[in-house]
């Protein structure tokens, strides 16, 4: 009965097809480490999002006077309305740490270089309407961080030269924030961006499918065609879009072998990220800032406007620069070096583990950078700050200018031909 | 490798730290415990009789505060409510919000969220550290929060405190609650306050700990599910 349905689906939709080449017998290397469970991880936290984010809407009221209220009302009369907030306001800071995890994983297996260059473009581009996304929710309680976090980044569009005033007055909809930039702001963080969010992943997962998975030793385990002996190649089937073009080596079936895997670690995930949601849900005051407990007021500004820890790291390059336009430029390059990454990167060899000292000691330098970046984001500025943002944003910055310099003579380790363990 | 993993988790584990060493002036500990439901029923009595005149809990309401604090409705009704609301009507007063910002110079706050705006010790610091001042219109500032527009309501039960050339406050006298008492009342107020903040708040904990017990226990079965798997790969 079963059968017959599948098979008059597949005849008109290839399900089962998709399913093998997707999951079922698609070759993933046998060797993903701790590393590899963020890009599930991710999507788990993009339809906790997702859901959570829907049931939200049908109690919040996204207008000047109402919004602040809304928020409380399913605080406390909607059933169970405060765990769906806290799944949300979690999840969104459980969002970024997954993102940035996943990030630092793809810079030290080098799973941005050719040919996967357009993969990491793709990653970038859900990076960026990441943050558009989150900057935009971040408004919705408007509460008085809300409002002067979303005045002090709008009004960076201000310093681009002509239209800068006209630019601020078109994104606000209003001379200064108020409920027409809220309900805009609404409009696009749950109907257009997510939109674009979810088309992005399917593209991200499409691009990856197609040039297949890199892994912790940079290894390439799709060989050409007839170069490896039958008893040598991986003995599991694997969907003939992948074997009539190579001999496969090393390799599993994502499904079951990763799938029962990942649900380890998504557990594992869910158990921490509900003993933050159910005892920590403001996060020690940096998912849920404390003058965002009272309503957006245009005439009392929070004694220090902070945004949320995520934003930190870009949030400081803009600030250790004391000129606003050049700060915000300074900002804005920080992200697209990211985009240009594996045109830094000149080096043919992928994983950290077969590249040069100085490449370790590169990454970890940016890695700690970025940290720094982070926590003073969050934090007053004061002239000692200052100066040590200036030196991690040079840190940060220097990582890829290095990186250019010495990636095209690096001395590194042959990469070895085949998986080990 | 090692060192790399060793790096970002000492890092990650010293951010917080970092962060946390930034913090403003000396607050008392409250010392407040939610779960003590008499100490709850004299901070909202307390509030009722000190605060509501002026300070609205706009968001909370009256039934939620009555179940949540283990009062009946009907007594609630006789015994709570004093103007004519109803039960299920949220806390509210009748004061006009542009006449008291002229008197006060600046309308008086809602104080339902002021427990995590501000923090219970806070509260608890604030509402003991009003001290004599002549120099403000209505004879008293704040240590907590300095040329604050509102009088010590409390005046008559904690009396009055004076403040000395180095900031330190004196014992206050003319009150009709001892200090022991007066601490008491105060941090029964707090506790209240923060129990308004977020009134699911036990209820959160409570389900934490059956969904983290939960969680270990598919923990384990996930991992003996992949080990078993995965013995085709090795």
């Amino acid at each position: 009965m079963l059968a017959n349905l599948m098979a008059w689906i597949d005849k008109r939709l290839p399900v089962t097809d998709a399913w093998n080449k997707h999951l079922a017998q698609y070759p993933a290397p046998k060797n993903f480490n701790f590393w590899y469970i963020f890009g599930s991880l991710a999507i788990l936290v993009l339809v906790n999002q997702l859901l959570t984010g829907i049931w939200l809407t049908m109690d919040y009221n996204p207008s000047g006077e109402g919004a602040f209220a809304s928020i409380e009302y399913i605080m406390r009369d909607v059933d169970y309305g405060w765990l769906l907030r806290y799944m949300h306001s979690t999840g969104a800071s459980a969002f970024f740490v997954v993102i940035y995890m996943h990030m630092f994983r793809g810079l030290m297996y080098g799973s941005y270089q050719k040919p996967r260059e357009l993969l990491w473009l793709f990653g970038m581009l859900i990076f960026l309407a990441l943050m558009a996304e989150a900057f935009m929710g971040y408004l919705l309680p408007w509460g008085n961080m809300s409002y002067w976090g979303a005045q002090v980044i709008i009004s960076l569009f201000g310093a681009i030269p002509v239209i800068g005033d006209d630019l601020t007055l078109w994104i606000r909809g209003d001379y200064v924030i108020s409920g027409a930039t809220l309900n805009r702001f609404f409009a696009l963080h749950v109907a257009a961006i997510p939109l674009v969010l979810v088309i992005l992943v399917f593209f991200h997962i499409l691009a990856l499918h197609e040039v297949g998975s890199n892994n912790p030793e940079g290894t390439d385990i799709k060989k050409p065609k007839g170069s490896i002996p039958e008893e040598e190649q991986s003995k599991f089937k694997f969907h003939k879009n992948y074997t009539d073009k190579y001999d496969i080596v090393d390799a599993i079936p994502f499904h079951p072998y990763y799938s029962v895997k990942d649900i380890m670690y998504v557990v594992a995930f869910i158990f921490i990220f509900c003993w933050v949601m159910f005892f920590h849900p403001d996060g020690g005051g940096y998912f849920m800032e404390a003058p965002n407990f009272e309503p957006a007021n245009g005439l009392k500004t929070p004694p220090h406007i902070a945004p949320v820890w995520y934003f930190g790291p870009f949030y400081t390059i803009l600030r250790i620069i004391p000129s606003k336009g050049i700060g915000a430029i300074g900002m804005f390059a920080a992200i697209i070096v990211l985009f240009l990454l594996p045109w830094f990167d000149r080096g043919v060899v992928k994983s950290l583990k077969s590249r040069s000292k100085l490449h370790t000691f590169n990454l970890i330098q940016f890695a700690i950078s970025f940290i720094v970046l982070g926590v003073l984001g969050t934090k007053a500025p004061s002239p000692m700050n200052n100066m040590i943002g200036i030196i991690a944003a040079f840190g940060y910055f220097g990582f890829f200018v290095a990186l250019w310099f010495y990636s095209k003579n690096e001395k590194t380790k042959p990469v070895p031909e085949r998986v080990s363990g | 490798m090692k060192k790399l993993i060793i790096t970002l988790v000492t890092a990650f584990i010293l951010t917080p730290t970092l962060a946390m060493a930034n913090s403003g002036a000396h607050l008392e500990h409250a010392d407040n415990d939610l779960t003590d439901k008499a100490s709850l029923q004299r901070g909202f009595k307390g509030f009722i009789d000190n605060c509501l005149g002026c300070h609205e809990l706009k968001y909370q309401r009256y039934n939620r505060t009555f179940k949540d604090l283990e009062i009946s409705n009907d007594d609630g009704l006789a015994n709570w409510m004093y103007t004519g609301e109803k039960v299920g009507d949220h806390i509210t007063n009748t004061m006009p919000k542009k006449q008291a910002a002229k008197w006060f110079g600046t309308a008086p706050p809602d104080l339902t969220l002021e427990a995590r705006l501000r923090s219970p010790d806070w509260i608890y610091t604030y509402l003991r550290s009003f001290y004599v001042d002549s120099e403000r219109p209505f004879g008293v500032n704040n240590k907590v929060f300095k040329d604050v527009g509102m009088p010590h309501v409390l005046q008559n039960l904690q009396g009055i405190r004076t403040i000395d050339e180095h900031g330190n406050l004196g014992s206050a006298t003319g009150g009709s609650m001892t200090e022991e008492e007066y601490d008491s009342f105060v941090r029964d107020l707090t506790n209240f306050l923060e129990y308004t903040a977020e009134p699911s708040k036990l209820e959160r904990e409570s389900m934490g700990y059956w969904v983290l017990g939960y969680l270990f226990i598919l923990f384990i079965f996930s991992y003996f599910l992949k080990k078993e798997f995965w013995k085709d790969v090795h």
